[in-house]
């Protein structure tokens, strides 16, 4: 960090008292999870640091322990943090506990509006209670779960021949969730260029969020819905419902015939090894790692990239995070400043070229975003059906349960998908019970 | 041999006895060589099928675990001055540059406060409690020792709750201070319990040699029985050493950025890419060594102290 | 006492400190040094063992500070006791005790028995021997998910190499028959040198004599094993027994390092499981009650142990 804190001195000095009316020139810690975005954001603070004199120090953590270590930090009123950029459904919890600074009147004075942001992103990453407009964060980084696949096997004219054969259909990017998973058998075992590949990763891990994560984007496309009446949290029949027991067989069924051996506890990290060392013909995860991918000097140019895609209905797993400022921290009024500098929509810009996505109406409706990045168009596709987990303070009971009786059932055959989602409702219903919202 | 004793074992036995020792040894310290080596390979020949036993040794793994570092464009990377230092060179050779230093050096010496710090304390204080229970006639004596032991036996996560609480309440939650003074409670029965056992044995008549010269109470303490206990407060500094050294889970629930020890922090250790094996066990080594080192020094007390001194060899 | 000893430590400064300590009674100074050792204990140990107790009847979530918290009398203690998941846990938590402690003692006292036949260097196997007990668990637990990676892990390595068996056929850490002794394996490799250190004290605590003795009347060395070497080893090997089981029923860092729980829950420990219930979940009173109830049963495990154990040592 010297080297940055010189630059951001020189600057300063070559502006000429440019800071003047700033009060104080603070020290800003801004935390968030350690991966290719938040390089990226760090270029992109550059700028902050030299117009506003203000130092940003970073504080990314490894996702595994992002939730734990952060919420950890909130939950004891820690200072380490001014800005964090934390998950879509800490949200609740950080506005219902005081953790966030709510917003509404900043944006208000400063003239940043909520309608400038796809309203996705502004109902997922900002608002509690949801879709009211009281704010408690910016939204940063729109994200979704989405494919990647190996584009040089697709084009192999043997192996579409021989797929063409078996399935009736060209081999090529999949259509349907059963398709992608047809296409993932296909490659499973085989032999490709002198190795053994295997299907495809999908998220299978315990410990954090994983296979949530997984078998949601599974469930949204047969429909799933968490309650018969939003805001009734009556589960019964719609958490359980058949197509929902249908889509959990079907996570399991890819689980077991479709993915590389040991792939029992695999998330994010795992995915792009498996991707990036020639495992895998496909795998699932995060846009936000899409950039970094497709700039990869040594898979870049043999990747394409897909939105899940649909079975009964379009549907994808939300990701992304919102920007907040903590409410324990001593340099609010910067932490904001840094807010406002960041909702610029040439700032924003700068961010989806540096490899973040932006969220911001002027660059997701740019007529030219979608041809931007090979990605750029998917992204566009899944944020439109896009579907997000509990974000209610007790969320990370309600996740807990989920990781629990997902895995018993997925990975150690505990059971079947109906008894999983069964005892999922009753593990809810429970925390519901607790919450006294039913 | 001196002379014929029918309880020495036969040469034959010994033979095969030591084989098979020597095999068990080898076996089991297997692992430990494949983390040392681990840390001296490259990330390519760590992943490696069949795992690789001669490798080029490279200290790729030293350098992810102390910087951090960022891919740039092959254009940038192109335009950039030549690498001045071999940490440099070897960060190049991966299409990356050094960002900065990572945390590691920084959880180490966290390690190293907090460890060293309650290991005075403990010490320091248990030395105190073990004369006062080895020579006084404290009331409810053994009541009190064993209540002092019987605070070892609760699960650490039991008790963490309400000290998560109060460390918030009190602004200790990932304070060197607070780390501290926890530890040294942990450790304060173990330190009791051994010292007491080495304070037992040092002859009460010296002290009463020195009361009678006119030494009081508390000078007989420090000057003639302080003496005579250095190797088992030595030994007891030690073991209290080895375990805040090695603790894990108060460390986990009650520290995050400032006073975080290695422990935690290890396993977190990613590179671009997938878990750093290199770097982790490059990590790991470091923070081995020291205990390494301990055990040889340790190995005549070593029973004692793992026990309680309920052992005593 | 006419004088408090506070008054006393607060008055004694450094130029006079001999002075007033000089006046001390023998009392007093046993006081005053067994003092400060009682009141940390007291504030760490105790002051949050009676919280934890006074949390186990309320519903309160530390992660909600603005959430009402109600008194709900034994209702997380009935719960807990009816939840077929934490039994599972605790069938676990069994499992692994039991198959790390009679593994441990199984090869401690193997090893001890042979180190014991004093050949030559046996002061330098013992050390190197032990080495691995004195390394964090967390780190040790982290390391062996990579010793356990199918494929290119060096224990399925050597497990095909020892074998035969394909080593990316089978999954220590990822399948759910394995799991569980995958724990037990790595626990084993750690904490059998502690098992071994105790028995070869116990066996070197037995003298000559008795097997001179022995000798004498010609008993066989088979039986010499069985009347003489194991009852007297016995107290010592309970003694392992006793820590082992301790620090095992504790067992977080380790397993929660080398498999997180998982499979699914499979290795899902009772400590790992409270961790989860206290600390992810912030369930507060609930995971109170929790502590509580394994608080209660170690302790009351640990007494009838040492009640047997001490029976044993007086024959």
């Amino acid at each position: 960090m010297k080297t940055a804190k010189l630059l951001a001195a020189t600057a300063l000095v070559a502006a000429g008292g440019f800071t003047a009316s700033n009060a104080q020139a603070a020290d800003l810690t801004l935390c968030w999870a350690a991966w290719d975005p938040a390089n990226a954001l760090v270029e992109l603070s550059k700028e902050f640091e030299s117009q506003s004199g203000h130092t940003m120090n970073f504080e990314f953590v490894p996702w595994p322990n992002f939730a734990d270590r952060m919420l950890n930090e909130l939950n004891s009123g820690g200072k380490l943090c001014d800005l964090l950029i934390g998950d879509s459904q800490w949200i609740g919890g950080g506005a219902e506990s005081g953790h966030y600074v709510k917003l509404n009147t900043f944006f208000d004075s400063e003239g940043i509006s909520m309608d400038d942001f796809a309203p996705a992103t502004v109902y997922a990453y900002s608002t509690w209670p949801k879709g009211t407009p009281n704010y408690y964060a910016l939204p940063a980084m729109g994200d979704a779960n989405g494919w990647y696949y190996r584009k040089d096997w697709f084009a192999d004219p043997e192996l579409q021949a021989e797929f063409k054969a078996k399935h009736g259909r060209d081999l090529g990017v999949p259509n349907t969730q059963k398709e992608l998973l047809e296409t993932a058998q296909f490659f499973q075992g085989r032999e490709v260029d002198g190795q053994t590949r295997y299907g495809a990763t999908i998220h299978t891990e315990r410990g954090s969020e994983g296979i949530t994560m997984g078998v949601t984007s599974a469930l949204y496309p047969w429909g799933f819905k968490y309650e018969n009446t939003p805001g009734k949290y009556d589960m019964e029949g719609a958490v359980n419902s058949a197509d929902a027991v249908d889509a959990l067989e079907f996570y399991k069924e890819f689980y077991k015939t479709a993915t590389p051996p040991g792939y029992s506890d695999g998330y994010m990290v795992a995915g792009l090894d498996a991707i990036k060392s020639g495992q895998v013909a496909m795998g699932m995860n995060w846009f936000a790692f899409f950039p970094g991918l497709a700039a990869d000097p040594d898979v870049g140019d043999k990747l394409g990239f897909f939105a899940n895609p649909p079975q009964k209905v379009e549907g994808s797993t939300l990701g992304g995070q919102g920007i907040s400022v903590v409410a324990y921290s001593e340099n609010q009024d910067a932490a904001l400043e840094y807010v406002k500098w960041f909702a610029q929509p040439d700032v924003q810009a700068k961010w989806w070229e540096l490899g973040g996505y932006s969220a911001h109406n002027s660059v997701l409706n740019d007529p030219g975003f979608p041809e931007s990045a090979p990605f750029a168009g998917e992204f566009l596709k899944a944020m439109a059906a896009v579907q997000d987990f509990w974000q209610e303070p007790a969320y990370a009971e309600l996740l807990l349960a989920m990781q629990k009786r997902m895995h018993d059932y997925v990975v150690a055959d505990q059971g079947t998908a109906q008894e999983a989602l069964d005892k999922l409702i009753e593990d809810w219903t429970e925390t519901f019970e607790d919450e006294g919202k039913i | 041999m001196s002379g014929y004793s029918i309880t020495e074992p036969s040469s034959r036995q010994k033979w095969v006895a030591g084989t098979l020792v020597i095999v068990y040894a080898i076996i089991t310290l297997l692992p430990l060589v494949w983390i040392i080596t681990t840390g001296f390979k490259s990330p390519v020949d760590a992943i490696a099928y069949p795992p690789k036993v001669v490798f080029e040794p490279s200290l790729e793994g030293y350098v992810n675990l102390f910087t951090t570092r960022t891919r740039i464009g092959q254009e940038q990377l192109e335009a950039l001055p030549p690498p001045a230092t071999w940490y440099e060179e070897i960060v190049r050779d991966r299409d990356m540059v050094i960002a900065g230093p990572s945390r590691y050096g920084e959880r180490f010496l966290n390690s190293v406060i907090i460890g060293f710090g309650s290991t005075f304390l403990s010490v320091f204080l248990g030395t105190l409690a073990a004369y006062a229970f080895s020579r006084f006639k404290v009331p409810l004596k053994d009541d009190l020792l064993f209540f002092i032991l019987s605070t070892r036996m609760m699960p650490p996560i039991a008790v963490a709750i309400p000290i998560f609480l109060m460390f918030r309440k009190l602004g200790l939650s990932d304070t060197h201070l607070g780390m501290i003074l926890l530890y040294t409670a942990v450790n304060i029965s173990l330190a009791v319990w051994l010292l007491k056992g080495f304070i037992d044995e040092i002859p009460r008549e010296y002290e009463e040699a020195a009361l009678i010269d006119g030494y009081t109470r508390f000078q007989a303490f420090y000057k003639v029985v302080l003496p005579q206990a250095a190797t088992g407060i030595a030994s007891t500094a030690i073991f209290c050493l080895i375990f805040s050294w090695n603790e894990y889970a108060f460390a986990v629930l009650l520290t995050s950025g400032t006073a975080q020890t290695a422990p935690p922090f290890i396993p977190t250790i990613i590179g671009v890419g997938g878990q750093d094996w290199p770097a982790v066990a490059a990590g790991a080594t470091l923070f081995l060594i020291p205990v390494m080192v301990f055990t040889i020094l340790l190995r005549k007390h070593l029973l004692r102290g793992i026990t309680f001194g309920a052992v005593r060899k | 006492m006419s004088d408090t000893p506070i008054d006393r430590v607060a008055k004694a400064t450094p130029p006079s400190v001999a002075s007033k300590i000089r006046g001390l009674s023998d009392r007093t100074i046993a006081w005053l040094f067994v003092a400060p050792s009682i009141f940390l204990l007291l504030a760490v140990n105790i002051f949050p063992l009676i919280w934890t107790i006074n949390l186990s009847f309320t519903n309160y979530k530390a992660n909600r500070p603005n959430r009402e918290v109600d008194f709900i009398g034994l209702r997380n203690y009935e719960r807990i006791l009816t939840d077929s998941d934490i039994w599972l846990t605790m069938q676990a938590t069994a499992h692994f005790l039991f198959w790390t402690i009679f593994l441990q003692v199984l090869i401690g006292f193997a090893l001890a028995w042979l180190i014991n036949r004093k050949f030559k260097g046996n002061d330098l196997w013992t050390t190197l021997i032990v080495l691995p007990m004195m390394l964090s668990p967390a780190v040790v637990g982290n390391f062996w998910t990579f010793l356990y990676q199918p494929q290119i892990g060096l224990f399925n390595y050597a497990v095909s190499f020892l074998t035969g068996i394909d080593p990316s056929s089978f999954e220590m850490i990822g399948d759910v028959a394995l799991a569980p002794w995958a724990i037990v394996i790595v626990d084993t490799w750690m904490w059998t040198p502690f098992v071994m250190l105790i028995c070869l004290a116990g066996l070197r605590s037995i003298p000559d004599y008795i097997y001179e003795a022995a000798e004498i009347d010609r008993a066989s060395k088979w039986r010499q094993f069985w009347t003489i070497t194991v009852p007297m080893v016995l107290p010592f090997l309970m003694l392992a027994v006793l820590f082992r089981g301790i620090e095992n029923f504790k067992m977080f860092d380790l397993v929660v390092q080398l498999t997180g729980g998982g499979p699914g829950s499979i290795t899902e420990l009772t400590s790992i499981n409270l961790k989860r219930e206290a600390f992810e979940k912030w369930r507060t009173g609930y995971a109170s009650a929790y502590a509580i109830i394994l608080f209660v049963t170690v302790f009351g495990l640990a007494s009838i142990y040492v009640k047997a154990l001490n029976k044993v040592k007086e024959r």
